[in-house]
Order: C-alpha cells, then sequence, then structure tokens
C-alpha cells in the first residue's frame, strides 16, 4: 500500500507534519513529502551505488594486489607506490578530488568513492598472493603447463577470496557512509532526489521546529553502516578467524 | 638509527612527488579549459566576444599555459615549494592567504579532537582491558562501535538538537571560542576515540598475557605499577601509530564537521572553493593536507623506531 505512494509528490499543505500523524507515519518534510517514503526510496541509491562503488574498488583493487604479487620486481613497486599515493590523500579528501574534477552527482560519487577503496584491496591482494604463490599446488600446476593468467585467476584467485570478501564487507558500509556524506556536502545526490545524506543536510534548516527530519534519515544511515559492519565481523570470523584486525 | 629515518624519508619523498602530480593534474584534468573557468568565474557580463578572446589570449601567455605541462608542472611546484600557490579565481587573493587566514581554526579544532581522543580512548581502553568482560567492558566496546557506525553529520546534528536546540547550553555554529569549540571537537574526536579505546584494550589484553607481566606480578609489585610501568608502556606501542593516521582522518573529516557547525577553517575552504569551482584553491588544500598526512605518517614510523627497537632492525 504505501509503495503505491509517491516519494516526490508535495503537498504544501500537509508540511511538516509530526511523526505519527495518519497516513505518515515518520512525518513528511518542508514540502510536504512522507518521510518514510523517502528513506525507502533513499535506500534504492544508497545501496546501488555503495555496490557500485564496492564493485569498482574490488575489481581495480584486485587487478593491481594480483598483477603486483605475481610480476613482482619493478612492476609490484610501481603499482605499490602508487597505492601509497593513493593512501597519502585520507579518507574523504580523494573522493573530493574526484568529484572536483568530475562534478557532482550519484554516478560519479560512485566511482568517487570506488577509487578511494580500491588501496585496501590492492594491498591485502598483493599480500595474499605473495603468501601463497610460492606454495606446492602452484608449482604444481605450473609444471603441468598450466600459462601464467591461468595460475593468476584459476588458482591463486580463489586463494585470495576470503580476505577480499571481508574487506568488501567492510567496504560496503565506509561505502555507504561516504555517499551519504557526500550528498550531505552538496557534491553527491542533488535535490529532489531522496538520499539519506541530502535528507540530513536538508534538515539542518528545520533542526528547531522538525526534529524528525534529521532523526530518521540519520539512525536509517547509522543503522544500514551498523549492520554492513556487524556483518562484516561475521563473515571475518567465518572466513578466517585469525587472519586480521579492523585496526589495519 | 640514522639509516631508518634516512630510509623511511627516502620513501616519503617520491609519494609527495606524485601527489603533487596529481594535484597539479586536478586543474588540467576538469573538463574544458582553465582559462574558462577562470573567466566564467570572475568575468560575467563582458560581452564583447573579441575583447573576450584577446583576455583569454593574453591571460594565457601571463599564466604560462602555452608552455609544455612538464615545464608548468615544474614551475607550479617550483612556487608551491616557496609558498605561492597561486590565486584564488573568485576571491582574487594568494591561495597562501586564504589558507592561513583558516588555518588557526582548523588546527584548533583537530588539536582539540586529538587530545580529547587520545585521552579519553586510552583511559576507556584501559579501563575495559582490567574490566573484561564486565559491563564497563562491553559498555566501552558499545561506545567504540558507535563511533564508526554513527556518521559524524548525524553525531553533530543529534548534539546540536540536544544540547544547542533542547538544553541551550552551548551555540550550535561560528567559531572563536571555547563554547563553540565543545561541540565540533567531540564530532570529530568520537570516532577516534572508539578506534583507540579498542585497539588499547586489545593491545593491553595482549601483554597482561605476556610472562614479563607474570615476573613483574610474582616479584610481589604492586598491580598498579605492573599495569602502569610494565604492561602499558608496551601496551602503547601501537597506538601510536593509530594516533598518526588519525592526524589525516581529522583533516579529513574536518571538512564535515566545518560544514555543520559552520566554522570557518580549511575544510569549509575546500567545499566552498569545490562548489565555485575555484581550482587553485581546492588544489591548495588538497597538496596542505597530502603533505601534513605524509609527514605525519612519517614522523609516526620514526618514533617508533625510537619506541621499539626491534622496528629498526627489520
Amino acid at each position: 500500500m504505501a509503495i503505491a505512494i509517491d516519494p516526490f509528490k508535495q503537498s504544501l499543505k500537509d508540511s511538516l507534519l509530526a511523526p505519527g500523524t495518519q497516513g505518515h507515519p515518520l512525518g513528511t518534510d518542508q514540502f510536504g513529502r512522507d518521510v518514510l517514503l523517502r528513506l525507502i526510496d533513499g535506500g534504492r541509491a544508497s545501496l546501488s551505488i555503495g555496490f557500485a562503488a564496492v564493485a569498482i574498488a574490488m575489481v581495480s583493487g584486485g587487478l593491481v594486489g594480483l598483477v603486483a604479487g605475481m610480476r613482482g620486481g619493478w612492476v609490484d613497486r610501481a603499482l605499490m607506490r602508487l597505492v601509497d599515493v593513493e593512501l597519502a590523500f585520507p579518507g574523504i579528501l580523494l573522493a573530493l578530488i574526484i568529484v572536483t574534477i568530475l562534478g557532482p552527482g550519484l554516478e560519479k560519487v560512485a566511482i568517487a568513492v570506488g577509487v578511494g577503496g580500491m588501496p585496501r584491496f590492492a594491498r591485502i591482494v598483493r599480500g595474499s598472493v605473495l603468501s601463497t604463490k610460492h606454495e606446492l599446488f602452484i608449482e604444481a600446476a605450473r609444471s603441468v603447463g598450466a600459462s601464467e593468467r591461468r595460475v593468476a585467476f584459476a588458482h591463486v584467485m580463489p586463494q585470495v577470496l576470503g580476505p577480499v570478501i571481508t574487506i568488501a564487507t567492510f567496504g560496503l558500509a565506509t561505502a555507504i557512509f561516504s555517499i551519504a556524506a557526500l550528498s550531505f556536502l552538496g557534491l553527491g545526490a542533488q535535490p529532489p532526489a531522496a538520499e539519506w545524506g541530502l535528507m540530513l543536510s536538508d534538515a539542518r534548516r528545520y533542526l528547531r521546529i522538525a526534529w524528525w527530519l534529521a532523526v530518521f534519515p540519520g539512525i536509517t544511515v547509522t543503522s544500514v553502516v551498523l549492520a554492513a559492519n556487524l556483518l562484516g565481523d561475521a563473515v571475518r570470523d567465518a572466513l578466517d578467524p585469525r587472519l586480521f584486525s579492523k585496526a589495519d | 638509527m640514522a639509516r631508518y629515518v634516512a630510509q623511511r624519508l627516502a620513501e616519503a619523498v617520491p609519494v609527495l612527488l606524485l601527489a603533487s602530480v596529481l594535484v597539479f593534474s586536478i586543474l588540467h584534468l576538469v573538463p574544458g579549459d582553465p582559462i574558462d573557468a577562470m573567466i566564467g568565474a570572475a568575468s560575467f557580463g563582458v560581452g564583447d566576444r573579441t575583447a573576450q578572446e584577446q583576455l583569454v589570449a593574453q591571460l594565457r601567455e601571463q599564466l604560462g599555459l602555452n608552455d609544455p605541462l612538464p615545464l608548468q608542472y615544474l614551475r607550479w611546484l617550483w612556487n608551491a615549494t616557496h609558498l605561492d600557490l597561486g590565486e584564488s579565481f573568485i576571491r582574487h587573493q594568494p591561495v597562501m592567504k586564504l589558507i592561513g587566514d583558516r588555518l588557526p581554526s582548523t588546527v584548533e579544532l583537530a588539536g582539540a579532537a586529538l587530545v580529547l581522543s587520545v585521552s579519553l580512548g586510552v583511559v576507556l581502553g584501559l579501563l575495559a582491558a582490567v574490566k573484561r568482560n564486565s559491563p564497563i567492558d562491553r559498555l566501552v566496546m558499545l561506545f567504540s562501535l558507535g563511533g564508526v557506525s554513527i556518521p559524524s553529520f548525524f553525531f553533530a546534528i543529534l548534539l546540536i538538537l540536544l544540547f544547542s536546540v533542547t538544553l541551550g547550553l552551548v551555540p550550535a555554529t561560528g567559531s572563536g571560542s571555547l563554547d563553540r569549540l565543545i561541540l565540533p571537537a567531540l564530532v570529530l574526536g568520537y570516532e577516534g576515540t572508539g578506534l583507540i579505546a579498542r585497539l588499547t584494550r586489545a593491545s593491553l589484553l595482549d601483554v597482561l598475557g605476556r610472562e614479563y607481566v607474570r615476573t613483574a606480578h610474582a616479584k610481589g609489585l604492586a598491580p598498579r605499577s605492573v599495569l602502569l610501568g610494565h604492561a602499558m608502556r608496551n601496551a602503547l606501542i601501537p597506538v601510536v601509530t593509530i594516533v598518526g593516521l588519525q592526524l589525516g582522518r581529522l583533516l579529513a573529516g574536518s571538512v564535515i564537521v566545518e560544514t555543520i557547525f559552520a566554522r570557518q577553517g580549511i575544510g569549509q575552504l575546500a567545499i566552498d572553493s569545490i562548489i565555485a569551482k575555484d581550482y587553485p584553491v581546492v588544489q591548495g588544500v588538497i597538496l596542505l593536507t597530502a603533505t601534513t598526512y605524509v609527514i605525519a605518517n612519517l614522523l609516526v614510523d620514526v618514533s617508533y623506531g625510537f619506541i621499539n627497537p626491534r622496528i629498526r632492525a627489520a
């Protein structure tokens, strides 16, 4: 039933209704739009862009790490220096650089956040590759004539998957957080889109009269980030209990 | 030791150079001509087309944009090392002055947040480790989980709602006085406090199981002096690293916190300039932040060598 109602539908006579009002369980915003519907619609943006960002980070970082680890030598050194440079731009700053270059917008945020998450994957994959590439079964694969590419993708890659999945889960938490943060700063989703960070940002002007506009989107982002973090903990424990700590 | 320090320095230089290349290329990677960005921002209402083209050609020559890119980069880098980061497209002031005007506010905020997160984090971590598996421990861990899960922009709004709107204790926005520093510092410091508490707890629990701690107990030392004199000293080594990493996080986090609390700092300058496409200012702020971050990490690595002699050999 709720889905049938439009999250963008404005109704000025219903603006800033308090939560619990008939038909609007979480109240309405300054344009009379239903907060609950906008939260649900915002989930679509956060989750799809979040997954896209993690996919970008995982594929690009995974490839860099795999190549660096398998090749070694100067290729390894050059790639890892690049990763170091990325790490020289803390957290959201790298995303800011990329958004500066590409301009604001949700799709661009996916790229920005994805590139920002890349170094983590590169480092972990490289580390795992280095520790598996001298294993006996790799030597066996080589000795029966497997090509370098086959060794990399069919034999080394599966060994690396565990840590990659763990990082991806934590990465989803970071990505959703960053997307909301960039939208909050006015660089991500643009009005009238329903996006959690943007809703929080708009809510600031109505803090004194409409607390619900800030509190519900905030609780939503927090719960989703918390859920992804807890999932990450669980995945890590399930896949490899002694692998690495979150402080890494 | 000197060799270790020299090696770390040698590793930091290429990272900084590559970072500067990246920052330099921002201006040349944005779609369109840098001059367009400049004129677009500067001269609304100049209608005469030929006059505008003349102006473009003149500016291009004047700014050296006709030179090959590597030469432009070297000139930019040379100027940057002499603390000249060019001039803002929009405010028509040297970038260095804009940054200099706003730096104290950000340093004040980041400093307060750092002091808060280190002192509170270490104490909470210590408490949690000593009272392991007690309600206190669980409370500290819950608090720490909140630090990584509650987005700073939401935490800030909650604090404003509670302390400014409802209780009216402190002003919600602005900078310049102590009561305006409390809320931003709490917000900026929360994540770090949680991380440091978690790390201190883990590290202390690890150390408390070591044999030298048992020896210290066995020879009859007071539990307090075993904890503070023997265990803590070693447990704090990993904490030093996190403190270094925190510096970068704090600078980046100040972007959000300054925007919410309307503090005139570096972070707010960065956001304003990105939105206004004032690229020289963006370049300046990012270069400054990256440099600070690399230097902080370098200092951590070096101090690590002093604190833990085993690192030097490795």
